[in-house]
């Protein structure tokens, strides 16, 4: 059913019983062409990527859960481009340009905002590092203003310009950056590969991988075995489970990264602003809450759910930045389990297996990187060769020494 | 997280900063054969347990002693806590 104001008038008319699911939920098939392990934003992509430019090809997807009940229910919607190394910045900047056509595209409202973002600098080295960031956006053909003292006092009135150990001396600013309805793009895209024929089998995990002589021919689910030419995992958060189920060790560690929102306000923060000197971004959403988040907490876990020290640390970052939101109450606060890889950037590979394929290590910035992953990953199902603009995501970059190491300090699992 | 160190008792884990898989105590040999291999494994690769997971955690703000933890990553639960100096010269590191 293709949604349309004229759709709703005319369900209006009929008391609004028209209205059909918005995806079917079909029983497994015994095989399939290819088989998605993990209903996701990253998965549902894939498979409405893939479903769409390989026509008569049968997919399916596998969620342990209910669609986005894991990372893409559980970030701070942000999307952006704001990169600087040539591994990462084409990805994300082709992931941008799917953004802005994606309500078109899926026929979904995603709420995508547009309202930019920027990153605050606090010292001259800082100005210096953000100027050859914003060139090298531009370079790669991205949108970045280098905003002066004067300009964001008039944009942000409300920052704490004269802090007196952190300064706001200026910001990185991306016009085009902003927020998206995050459960929404799992439902848009969940709904367009539906479309297209994908089935969509929820709470059916998979247990395990049927792996003779190297090569990958199906899964293991609760609901029995599933055969497929070729399987892919995008589960990122629990990667490193569920790819122990084919033998494989991970670069990666599972961290909980916390977000926060405060109660409703009246419109006040201009889009998204990062602080460059402590660990605190913030949006406001549509509904007036202010949506902030921190650093992860540090070590290993997939319970989902932090612990009181970074909260506290993310509350004092943002006082400390904007002190009048000391005075909003935090309505609500969770946890998501992310993929921590080693140099902070993601895989998008083959493994050593035949047929098995994995998509994983986004860190903390999976959600913005959604519609880009879904082409690259479906990209690479189809045609056995990495997309153009995730060629540098591999597996053995990190036994090779091609780190792609964004923030530029050395191989740790606490990167984003 | 509470942590109950051998020598001080119960102490907040905000003291404390994280490394990560206590196999980290274990550092090949930089003389044997394959060694890019074997330091390849060794920095990069991790097994990254769900449920009881043994990892190292360094008492900075404190006695600055290195623990070995093992904790439930799946609920937080920590099950054990010993020195990693201990821990080391059990599993055959001479210092």
């Amino acid at each position: 059913m293709q949604y349309s104001a004229f759709q709703i008038f005319k369900q209006t008319l009929r008391g609004h019983v028209g209205w059909k699911p918005t995806w079917r939920s079909p029983d497994p098939k015994p095989q399939y062409d290819y088989i998605i392990v993990g209903g996701g934003g990253h998965g549902l992509a894939t498979a409405y990527y893939l479903a769409k430019k390989y026509h008569g090809v049968n997919i399916a997807v596998f969620e342990k859960g209910w669609l986005g009940g894991g990372n893409v229910g559980r970030n701070t919607t942000i999307i952006r481009s704001n990169y600087l190394l040539d591994a990462n910045e084409p990805f994300y900047e082709y992931s941008m340009k799917l953004w802005e056509g994606l309500e078109q595209e899926l026929n979904y409202n995603a709420m995508i905002s547009q309202r930019g973002i920027i990153n605050l600098f606090h010292t001259d080295p800082q100005r210096d590092a953000f100027v050859r960031r914003g060139n090298a956006m531009r370079l790669h053909g991205a949108d970045a203003v280098l905003l002066s003292q004067e300009a964001l006092r008039k944009k942000c009135p409300f920052l704490n310009f004269d802090n007196a150990r952190f300064p706001v001396l200026g910001g990185l600013w991306q016009p085009r950056g902003g927020t998206a309805r995050h459960d929404a793009v799992a439902w848009g895209y969940a709904r367009g590969a539906d479309q297209h024929g994908v089935d969509i089998i929820q709470n059916c995990e998979v247990t395990g991988f049927l792996i003779r002589d190297g090569v990958c021919t199906g899964v293991e689910t609760t609901r029995g075995q599933i055969r497929a030419k070729k399987i892919g995992v995008a589960v990122a958060g629990s990667s490193s489970r569920v790819m122990a189920k084919a033998g494989m060790r991970l670069p990666i560690e599972s961290h909980v990264l916390q977000a926060f929102v405060s109660e409703g306000l009246k419109p006040i923060i201009p889009g998204v602003i990062t602080f460059g000197a402590g660990h605190f971004y913030v949006s406001q959403s549509n509904k007036g809450g202010l949506v902030f988040g921190g650093d992860i907490d540090g070590y290993n876990t997939y319970a989902q759910r932090g612990n009181l020290p970074v909260v506290e640390d993310v509350c004092e970052g943002g006082v400390a930045l904007m002190p009048m939101i000391g005075r909003a109450r935090l309505l609500r606060m969770w946890g998501g389990c992310v993929d921590m890889s080693m140099d902070g950037s993601p895989i998008i590979d083959k493994t050593h297996i035949e047929g098995l394929y994995f998509n994983g290590g986004w860190c903390y910035g999976g959600f913005k990187a959604t519609p880009a992953s879904g082409v690259a990953f479906a990209h690479l199902l189809a045609t056995d060769a990495p997309h153009d603009t995730a060629k540098a995501y591999r597996f053995d970059r990190f036994s090779r020494g091609f780190l792609i190491d964004e923030k530029g300090v050395g191989a740790q699992p606490n990167l984003h | 997280m509470i942590i109950i160190h051998p020598l001080l008792g119960p102490r907040d884990a905000q003291e404390f900063t994280y490394l990560g898989d206590a196999s980290l105590i274990h550092r090949p040999d930089p003389e044997a054969d394959n060694v890019a291999g074997t330091f390849y494994e060794y920095l990069y690769q991790r097994d990254n347990i769900a449920g009881e997971h043994r990892e190292l955690w360094f008492h900075e703000q404190g006695d600055r002693s290195w623990l070995v933890i093992k904790r439930n990553t799946l609920t937080h639960d920590i099950l054990s806590v010993e020195l990693a100096s201990d821990v080391a010269r059990r599993e055959g590191r001479s210092k």
